[in-house]
């Protein structure tokens, strides 16, 4: 489901993103140019004023989004599989014994090879979004891949390869 | 003593007593405006010490400190919010600005005073102080609410006013005549419109010609444009303090943000030295005087600014305890207050204005911060609760019933 976010300019301050969750609830973040963020949470009986403002740094605004975001991001990719026609997303595990484990997704050059990404990296329930080249694999982890059948396939043979060198 | 060692002295004195005074307002939750003011009472002449070698240091420094705070002021928005602003909320603006400013030029002709002083007047009760008000709605944690930007969008829109007051006003305070000084408005506009046109456009080029990567070149550049500008409007009769606003609005990106961080502790230092200086112009001894005339004038006007924000917020869809909220948190005066004052002053008006610009200004910053929490109040809310269902039952009663 798509959510609604109301942007307002706060002229000299920064902007406010505001929506109504589905309980019916008005939650919102003002974002200052200094780069502060605002949590607020609205009044039930008087929409138009918040009972609580927490101030938030850049970092623990960053370590709540990461909190928040885990559980959409998967919920975006469930939405694409059935979006787009012809992209498909799969999850591939690292199991233990695999060749890949310690090496660098970079040395795999799955996209290369097959036109496939490697969006995502799911590690002791935890989402790592868009792992760059350096990333290193490690046992147990679920690599999320995204491409046309044909690239899926080629990532999984990549992956369930015995000998990467080879 | 030497010259020089008495005016450090002095300085140093002024300055250390600021200090312990802002520290003091922070405790006690006070803006420092008020604080400064009375400092410069206390060391103005008639006051507890007067100061004498370093009067001059201090009226430059002044001079500086009004250009800092605007060009900060203009560094706070961007020329798009500006012009965006002025098409949302130019009705708001307008009613602010018949609310507010006539009846300070009404008092002043009541006053018995001709109608240089009564323009004079009537933009030191129209201008709400943007700093305090911003400084407030942070503080009580109301920046997320919804009449926030029906607020801030009034406060645009006197800043921007004022760019087309402040020279109109340079005009008449030098006593040229109304055909003079009806050129000079047009001069003024039409700078700030190509200002703004400029900016809108080429704000980026502005912007890149002073580099943001080297902190000490970037502080020269923007202080030595603003500073040459500034000298530019005042000598074409525009007013120093609009050319240094301009200046800033015209900046953006990275180097108004950088600019923003590196010139705060300058502004600082000299809008207090500014606040000081017009506290000294005032002789302590007339405030009884002007006293009463000021407390009726600060009921008066503080009173049309919560009618503005009241209808500015219910213009804009908000709920009775918003607009009170809006209404409430406008009424501080402040530093353009003083600002206007200070011309008015420097130009030989009204010698009694300068002592009730100062009583009127002190009682609106220190009684308006702290009226502004009323609505936050269990009996403010329990009173509208009260007059919310009292107006339904009414409504209810006049409303024919469609089962009868």
């Amino acid at each position: 489901m798509r959510v609604r976010v109301e942007q307002t300019a706060l002229p000299g301050i920064g902007v406010r993103h505001d929506l109504v969750t589905a309980s019916g609830r008005r939650i919102g973040v003002v974002s200052h140019r200094s780069g502060r963020r605002d949590l607020v949470l609205y009044d039930q009986d008087d929409p138009d004023a918040c009972i609580a403002s927490l101030p938030l740094t850049d970092d623990e605004a960053e370590a709540l989004a990461d909190l928040l975001g885990a559980s959409l991001m998967l919920g975006q990719l469930a939405g694409l599989r059935s979006q787009a026609a012809g992209l498909l997303t799969e999850q591939i595990s690292i199991p233990a014994g695999s060749p890949w484990a310690h090496r660098r997704l970079g040395e795999t050059r799955a996209r290369t090879r097959t036109g496939a990404s490697i969006v995502a990296v799911l590690r002791n329930r935890e989402v790592i979004a868009s792992p760059g080249p350096s990333f290193a694999f490690q046992t147990g982890d679920v690599v999320v891949v995204v491409g046309t059948r044909e690239g899926l396939d080629g990532v999984a043979a990549i992956l369930a390869e015995s000998d990467p060198d080879g | 003593m030497h010259d020089t060692s008495i005016l450090l002295i002095e300085l140093g004195t002024v300055l250390l007593a600021l200090g312990l005074l802002g520290r003091l307002g922070r405790r006690i939750g006070l803006s420092p405006i008020p604080l400064y003011l009375i400092a410069g009472l206390a060391f103005g002449h008639g006051g507890l010490l007067p100061l004498s070698a370093s009067e001059e240091f201090i009226e430059v420094g002044a001079e500086m400190g009004v250009i800092l705070l605007l060009v900060m002021l203009g560094l706070e928005y961007s020329a798009g919010e500006l012009v965006g602003n002025l098409r949302a909320s130019a009705p708001a603006g307008l009613l602010d600005a018949v609310l507010n400013a006539v009846p300070g030029a009404a008092f002043a002709l009541l006053m018995g005073w001709d109608w240089v002083a009564a323009l004079v007047l009537a933009g030191i009760t129209w201008v709400s102080s943007s700093g305090v008000i911003a400084k407030v709605l942070n503080d009580l944690g109301r920046l997320g609410n919804r009449e926030t930007p029906v607020v801030l969008s009034v406060l645009v829109i006197e800043d921007l006013a004022m760019a087309l007051y402040l020279p109109f006003l340079t005009a008449v305070l030098a006593g040229v005549s109304l055909a003079a000084g009806a050129s000079s408005l047009v001069i003024a506009v039409a700078t700030v419109v190509v200002v703004l046109l400029v900016a809108i456009r080429f704000g980026h080029a502005i912007s890149a010609f002073i580099s943001a990567d080297d902190a000490e070149a970037l502080l020269l550049g923007v202080l030595g444009l603003t500073l040459l500008v500034s000298g530019l409007a005042d000598w074409l009769q525009v007013s120093a303090a609009v050319g240094a606003f301009l200046v800033g609005i015209a900046l953006s990106g990275p180097v108004a943000h950088h600019a923003v961080q590196l010139l705060t502790p300058l502004r600082d230092l000299f809008a207090a030295v500014f606040f000081v200086f017009f506290g000294l112009s005032t002789h302590p001894g007339e405030i009884p005087h002007v006293l009463l005339p000021a407390l009726a004038l600060a009921v008066l006007t503080m009173s049309t600014k919560v009618l503005t924000g009241y209808l500015a917020a219910k213009r804009a869809g908000i709920a009775l305890p918003g607009r009170f909220r809006a209404g409430l948190a406008l009424m501080p005066r402040g530093e353009f207050s003083i600002v206007i004052a200070g011309l008015a002053v420097a130009a030989g008006v009204e010698p009694q204005l300068a002592s009730l610009a100062t009583a009127y200004v002190l009682i609106t910053v220190v009684t308006g911060p702290m009226l502004a929490r009323l609505p936050d109040t269990e009996w403010f809310k329990a009173m509208l609760r009260r007059r919310t269902a009292a107006v339904a039952a009414r409504a209810a009663l006049q409303t024919p019933d469609p089962h009868l």
